[in-house]
């Protein structure tokens, strides 16, 4: 196709640019093109479906959710919403600005370890965190016996104020980078060209950095944010419902696929909204230069100063990272000589299994996305190529849905079909296989999985594939000798981050799988509903290996 | 006596173990424009730096307007300094409106004397029809502008360019530079500039320092730079030129393969030893206008590459003897490569190095 397209187009060189016009207006609705248009409707149709069914007849579904569960789900969401922003702006912001304008003992080493927490799963963090501060856990019972009475004034973690606090710890990560790109990008010259206009240094910081940094916080904050939306193993361990818990329970509980579908239809509305504005930030962000300021000096820390910040970045870490970690690690070799058998062995090869087959599925795709959008730089094929890869803002809980109501539908078609035509009773063809599961990852992560395919092609620029052909090197030997060894490693990457986000999906695998094709993550959300912290640790502590790999990607990536 | 209001004396920064800036002296009256000029890497934004404050000095003192800035155990932070900075690359404020950029360093005046200071500065830079833009939607001469008005709002002591030309193309560059230059006499402005580029520092400089390793190598006009430059690299960096061995016949006369130059005075080389003077061997600086185009000249030189500038042709020239010549010569005499010219020796003043 493609070589004929070359072919194709080096004849016409010759002879009039007429035809190569003819020959790409011919195109628009053939070839990579056509490609391009049926991945962006593969995402949209799950979107369509849980929008339409706002619209659809539901009776007196609606008016028993209002009465129910609704306003209860509104407000959760709304506090719960704005305790994570404020905790990760609080966080991501002091930390970024530390790390990258001052220097103190072991800043370089707290600079990557800030961002540990990225390899542990929210609902690792939350169970393990629940495992030592409830009643039962380690800390309270050691107080207990210790003051010999009961602690009333020990807070409750199991609360909203919990919930907040984990969720913090698990996604500030996201503000703290982008914050400090922004701050190491543009902070130490804004605030030199603030100070040389007498402005003091925090001054300088409040009307000027901060500013200048608003929409890289505000990005960051965006993306804390629909994590938080999305989360479905955090608030399930702490039983706080939310729109996620509530979908999966309309659907498990009260089996009731349009109860599901109506709670997923205002959960996408919100985050819809999320995505538009996170569209805005990024136009905005253009507009500031990102070049690294040349000067690496940093102002330095002294005395009780550069203690309160190692105090403050070290508390975090432990809270973050070290404690969940090392408390993970304990009960998991507690746990070790039941917990590692056979079962375990086959909720690990289902994970590596799935992850595996959604990684291949989702970087070919990118991969043809990529091409088609090298071959056809008009606005439609972007523009579909956009939609192709919105589905990294879809909650997991709304995609299952989504995906899951069409293909019941083709099923019921097809057996129909075959009932008619060949008499058969097939029963159901494609529900209960992977097949849904691996459309549903494909549709979340194709974005995770474009971008390093993406950012790798934008290296190879026009100019040099005419350069090689301008050598006499034919598209064949163009592909084997310049894309694949410049796409390689973005493929790679892209890969790597799939396979992980899918080791670690949590409400796609639990609400899609087929019956009892346990993975990890499922393994976790059981043995967590119950309670038993123990006999997840060793589940978690795999995920949380699998959870290091993209972060030591990044970061050899980023010390280039 | 008026008192210089810069005043550096023996300042030293180290970056870990390499010295930077090394024993670097200089002085700077009310007025002038004075130029850091040298190749990168040479310390001369270090310097700058150590001025306005953002770089600490680990020896030496800065003094300004009488005022003890910097020494080795204090160094006043940047913002009581009084001195204000053109970045390389402006660093504007991209959340500004062109006005607010200007404005922001006017936050100790009342807010009817900001507005008044505001449009004053954007008469003066012309960018009164850009006032509600921001950066992003100025061309990189209007941003250069912005740039200039802000740091000179607040009527600082001490104006600080950091290559504030080297983002502009070469036409722009020219014009803008002796725009500044006629901002900077006009506003009785007091500055350094940093530079890379001769042209630059040529074009707005009173006084002009080029620096090598750290250390200011001659702080002078830019007509001594090129005509008395005191060490082998301000020769090679100024200007073009080539060196002719030499030998030294008397206190007045050097011979080289042209002839016999008469010195109206002694090179520095002959008089920092006290050997003879007779039959040293020294290296002679001959720039382009020093040999001179003449058909009746005995003297001969073959043309063995020639850049045409369009006044003028750059010629460069092989001796007899082997030894090489540039030449500038009036573009009326076009001669082709491998050609025989005249050419004779116009040095009024001769430097050479031992």
């Amino acid at each position: 196709m493609k070589n004929d397209a070359v072919v194709k187009h080096n004849t016409a060189k010759v002879s009039s640019s007429y035809r190569v016009r003819l020959f790409n207006r011919y195109q628009l609705i053939t070839g990579w093109r056509f490609f391009v248009f049926f991945i962006a409707a593969v995402v949209l149709i799950p979107v369509g479906v849980v929008i339409s069914s706002l619209f659809s007849p539901a009776g007196d579904i609606w008016q028993h959710l209002l009465e129910t569960t609704l306003p209860g789900l509104l407000t959760n969401t709304f506090w719960l919403a704005l305790g994570v922003v404020a905790g990760t702006s609080l966080l991501g912001v002091s930390l970024a600005w530390f790390t990258a304008i001052y220097e103190f003992p072991g800043r370089k080493f707290f600079s990557w370890a800030l961002l540990l927490p990225f390899a542990i799963p929210a609902y690792v963090t939350a169970f393990v965190m629940l495992g030592i501060f409830d009643f039962t856990g380690p800390i309270q019972t050691t107080l207990r016996n210790w003051s010999g009475s009961d602690l009333p004034w020990f807070p409750d973690i199991r609360s909203r104020m919990g919930v907040i606090i984990v969720m913090t710890l698990a996604f500030y990560p996201y503000v703290y980078l982008l914050a400090r790109n922004a701050f190491l990008t543009q902070g130490k010259r804004s605030l030199e060209a603030a100070q040389s206009l007498g402005y003091n240094r925090r001054q300088g910081f409040f009307y000027v950095t901060l500013p200048m940094a608003r929409p890289w916080i505000a990005g960051g904050i965006m993306l804390a944010l629909m994590e938080t939306l999305a989360d479905f193993g955090t608030v399930a361990v702490f039983n706080y419902d939310t729109f996620t818990t509530a979908i999966y329970k309309a659907w498990f509980s009260m089996f009731s696929l349009s109860a599901a579908s109506q709670l997923a239809s205002l959960l996408i509305i919100i985050v819809f909204i999320l995505i538009l504005l996170e569209q805005q930030l990024r136009a905005h962000m253009r507009y500031a230069e990102t070049k690294r300021s040349q000067y690496a000096s940093r102002i330095k820390l002294r005395g009780w100063r550069s203690w309160a910040v190692i105090g403050f970045v070290m508390v975090v870490l432990f809270f973050a990272f070290l404690l969940p970690v090392s408390q993970l690690v304990f009960w998991a070799v507690q746990s070790f000589s039941t917990g590692f058998d056979q079962r375990y062995a086959e909720f690990l090869w289902h994970s590596l299994l799935l992850a595996t087959f959604a990684a291949f599925i989702t970087c070919m795709v990118a991969i043809m996305l990529v091409y088609a959008a090298r071959r056809h730089h008009d606005s439609v094929t972007r523009a579909a190529i956009r939609v192709a890869t919105i589905g990294y803002a879809l909650p997991g809980t709304v995609l299952a849905v989504g995906v899951f109501v069409p293909i019941a539908w083709l099923d019921a078609r097809l057996s129909e079909l075959a009932a008619q035509f060949f008499q058969v009773d097939t029963g159901l063809i494609i529900q209960g296989t992977l097949v849904t599961m691996l459309i549903a990852f494909m549709t979340r992560f194709l974005a995770v999985g474009h971008f390093p395919i993406d950012s790798a092609m934008q290296r190879i620029t026009r100019n040099i594939d005419e350069a090689a052909r301008g050598l006499g090197l034919s598209s064949i030997t163009i592909l084997r000798k310049i894309h694949i060894p410049v796409l390689q490693s973005g493929i790679f990457t892209a890969a790597t981050l799939v396979f992980v986000d899918v080791m670690k999906e949590m409400p796609i695998t639990l609400m899609t799988r087929p019956f009892g094709w346990d993975t990890l993550a499922v393994r976790i959300f059981e043995m967590t509903s119950e309670g038993e912290w123990e006999q997840a640790a060793l589940p978690a502590v795999t995920l949380v290996l699998a959870g290091m790999i993209p972060i030591i990607l990044f970061l050899r990536q980023t010390e280039k | 006596m008026n008192n210089p209001l810069l005043i550096l004396s023996h300042i030293q920064h180290s970056y870990g173990e390499q010295t930077v800036v090394n024993d670097l002296s200089l002085t700077l009256e009310a007025g002038e424009i004075g130029c850091l000029l040298g190749p990168s890497g040479c310390g001369k934004t270090t310097v700058l730096r150590c001025i306005g404050g953002f770089e600490s000095i680990s020896g030496g003192e800065i003094v300004l307007k009488g005022v003890n800035v910097s020494n080795n155990h204090y160094a006043m932070p940047p913002e009581q300094r009084r001195i204000g900075m053109v970045f390389q690359d402006y660093a504007l404020f991209p959340h500004l409106t062109v006005a607010a950029n200007i404005d922001f360093g006017l936050h100790h005046l009342s807010r009817s004397a900001r507005k008044l200071r505001v449009n004053e500065l954007m008469q003066i830079v012309g960018l009164a029809d850009v006032a509600k833009r921001y950066p992003h939607e100025l061309s990189g001469g209007q941003q250069q502008r912005v740039a200039l008005a802000r740091a000179l709002a607040p009527r600082p002591d001490l104006l600080l360019l950091d290559e504030p030309f080297s983002n502009l193309d070469v036409t722009l560059r020219e014009r803008l530079s002796f725009e500044v230059r006629d901002i900077l006499s006009d506003q009785k402005i007091t500055a350094i500039l940093v530079t890379h580029d001769q042209h630059e520092a040529f074009a707005l400089a009173d006084k002009i320092g080029v620096m090598d390793q750290g250390e200011i190598q001659q702080w002078d006009t830019a007509y001594n730079l090129y005509h008395r430059p005191v060490n082998r690299f301000v020769a090679n960096f100024i200007g073009q030129g080539v060196f002719l061995p030499g030998k030294v016949l008397s206190s007045r006369q050097i011979e080289i393969e042209l002839g016999v130059l008469p010195m109206k005075m002694l090179p520095q080389c002959l008089k920092e030893t006290d050997l003879p003077f007779e039959d040293r061997k020294v290296d002679v600086l001959l720039r382009p206008d020093d040999i001179v185009y003449d058909d009746a000249s005995p003297l001969r030189a073959v043309v063995i590459h020639k850049a045409f500038r369009g006044a003028e042709i750059l010629y460069t020239l092989r001796l007899a003897k082997g030894g090489t010549v540039l030449s500038l010569v009036s573009s009326h005499h076009n001669h082709a490569i491998g050609e025989k010219i005249g050419i004779k020796l116009e040095v009024d003043h001769v430097v050479a190095f031992g």
